[in-house]
């Protein structure tokens, strides 16, 4: 007698969460031609269209609003775009791996690290920055995902004993390590002159206008890699919010999946600091917010968390670049002016729509 | 006869602390056995290592001693669809619903998605939650929680076919403490039917009457020591429960089951 259910609640619940995925999903493309086409010269949705047919069949194409669209515009929405999906995808993962709806990647002391490791670069290399062999990768990237990694590999040392990995303890050990790599570049901001100082701030608010096909091509590997291997752990993600042992009664290597998670988190998020600087929110708001809407899956949460922070970084890089035109804004200012407002809505109104 | 649990002489140690110097025993040298198809309570004191003992025949604590378990898997995957454990504490706080929170129990399965949705509804129907099903975990009462994690462990081990070799463990740790008097007897009543389909249950009760009526055995447990083991009727007596509770109680006879039950003075 019991088992006699309303099959509509059901399908309603996958229904919706289909129309929030397809809508997720819908936007990419849309906010894409957007990023491509707004600016200080804007270029009609046609013409970036045509302008974009051209570039990948390989016609040389001389009108200036293509050339800005496939030298500056394109590597910077596609550098917008992975760096976004990345940190969605990285900010679910971590908020999985935690238990904890709120947790961020930078609380595992990356972002702390890699500014940190930044700062330092610009502080005692700061002449030789500009003289960097690597056009694609400057040293100062190169410091902040250094100090991204090392700062990792310290939290997770301090947080692993021969009984495993303490989830609770990497937290506290995230916020100890923050805490230290933010003071050392508070000292390098003290000591550092007019200069060094605007570079350590302008740095630590995050900008995408280092853009080039090289950055985007090394942060296209990291994002195919990431975002190919991470979805593999939605079931086990899924269990772990029942809780480690509950997680390990259902089979699985509880250990060896913390490890690889936290590796994967650690690059995905170390690399998009190391190109873009920090970002803000992306990483914290995004999947809480999907979450908010399609429910706890990871295997639904995970790769749309990935579009919906595409879709917030272009659109936040759009308006950065044209709100205050010529003036570029800091995206990371952008990001969280744009993406708190509709969080706090959507916390205040969520059981008017039926939401998780 | 080979029995399907056999817990020989087993000894677990606290973890070293720096505050306790004294190498302090958790659980020392208990010994017990499990039967397919029977129910074993662990009764005791709080803090009598009921639950330690659980945890280690659940291979979540180190110990010295033996626990075999017959036809058991060493493939975590495999075991998995053999054992499945309820703790005494769920610490699941993300809004899934509860038909997702018992499809959980599925992952080691490949059952397949119909079979498994059908597996997750007639658990939930088992533990009178049907009506629940698509409500969020989140919102639901302690009680209500409990009958959902529940459902979720019987599911993992629903069907004999799925468990390699036919072996099948339930380790609850107080798996009553939440429900109301129906729903316990309801829960006594689907362990004692998983039970006859062959599968050995070991569960920490509290409620001595409860485990009196419903279960084949009894271990107590007291400072970490074994007090008694054996048939329930065996345990359960004035003079145990007296060292176990410091309580006068009497023990009279069920007038319709003939269990013994425990009367406080």
């Amino acid at each position: 007698m019991h088992a006699t259910r309303n099959p509509l609640s059901v399908n309603s619940h996958g229904a919706n969460r289909r129309i929030v995925i397809c809508a997720a999903w819908a936007l990419l493309p849309i906010s894409f031609l957007i990023a491509l086409s707004f600016g200080t010269i804007s270029v009609p949705f046609s013409n970036t269209i045509g302008s974009l047919i051209d570039t990948f069949s390989g016609h040389d194409s001389s009108s200036r609003s293509d050339l800005v669209i496939q030298q500056i515009r394109l590597p910077r929405a596609l550098l917008a775009g992975f760096v976004g999906a990345l940190l969605g995808i990285c900010g679910a993962t971590t908020q999985g791996l935690f238990r904890n709806p709120l947790a961020d990647p930078s609380l595992i002391g990356v972002t702390a690290g890699a500014s940190a490791g930044a700062a330092l670069t610009i502080f005692f290399a700061g002449s030789l920055t500009t003289l960097s062999g690597f056009s694609g990768l400057s040293l100062v990237s190169l410091g902040a995902f250094i100090g991204g990694s090392l700062a990792v590999i310290i939290v997770y040392r301090l947080a692993t004993n021969t009984h495993g990995t303490s989830v609770a303890t990497m937290l506290l050990a995230g916020i100890a390590i923050t805490a230290l790599a933010g003071s050392l570049t508070n000292i390098l901001e003290f000591f550092g002159d007019e200069e060094m100082l605007r570079r350590i701030s302008l740095w630590r608010m995050g900008g995408l206008d280092g853009a080039s096909y090289q950055r985007v091509a090394i942060v296209a590997v990291f994002s195919l890699v990431i975002l190919a291997i991470l979805p593999r752990f939605s079931t086990s993600l899924n269990a772990l919010l029942l809780g480690e042992s509950e997680a390990r009664h259902l089979g699985l290597s509880v250990q060896s999946i913390k490890i690889k998670l936290v590796l994967l988190v650690a690059a995905g998020v170390g690399v998009c600091v190391a190109l873009a600087g920090t970002i803000a929110f992306v990483g914290l708001i995004i999947p809480h917010m999907i979450r908010l809407l399609i429910g706890p899956d990871h295997r639904y949460l995970l790769p749309t968390s990935a579009v919906g922070g595409a879709v917030l970084l272009l659109l936040s890089d759009t308006i950065a670049r044209t709100i205050v035109s010529p003036i570029e804004l800091p995206v990371g200012l952008v990001t969280a002016i744009l993406g708190a407002p509709f969080f706090i809505s959507l916390l205040r109104h969520r059981h008017e729509f039926g939401m998780r | 006869m080979k029995h399907l649990i056999d817990i020989q002489n087993v000894t677990v140690m606290a973890k070293p602390s720096r505050r306790n110097n004294a190498h302090s025993c958790l659980l020392n040298t208990v010994s017990c056995h499990v039967d397919a198809g029977e129910v074993l309570v662990i009764i005791g004191p709080n803090g009598a290592g009921k639950s330690t003992l659980l945890n280690a025949i659940a291979g979540d604590n180190q110990f010295s001693g033996c626990i075999e378990i017959n036809g058991l898997e060493n493939e975590p995957k495999l075991r998995a669809r053999q054992i499945a454990v309820l703790p005494q504490l769920s610490l699941l706080n993300f809004p899934y619903r509860v038909a997702e929170v018992v499809g959980l129990a599925r992952i080691p399965h490949n059952t397949g998605r119909r079979r498994d949705n059908e597996i997750v509804q007639e658990a939930l129907a088992l533990m009178d939650i049907g009506f629940l099903s698509d409500r969020l975990y989140t919102e639901l009462s302690g009680g209500e929680k409990q009958r959902v994690q529940l459902a979720r462990v019987l599911a993992q081990i629903w069907q004999k076919e799925d468990a390699p070799n036919g072996t099948r463990v339930l380790l609850l740790d107080e798996p009553t403490a939440a429900l109301d008097l129906g729903h316990q007897r309801l829960l006594m009543q689907a362990i004692r039917k998983l039970a006859s389909h062959g599968v050995a249950v070991v569960m920490v009760l509290h409620d001595v009457n409860l485990a009196a009526r419903y279960a084949d055995k009894a271990l107590a447990l007291l400072c970490s020591e074994r007090l008694a083991f054996g048939r329930i009727d065996e345990v359960i007596n004035k003079e145990n429960l007296k060292s176990l509770f410091e309580v006068e109680v009497e023990i009279i006879q069920h007038p319709l089951h003939k269990s013994p039950v425990v009367i406080g003075l």
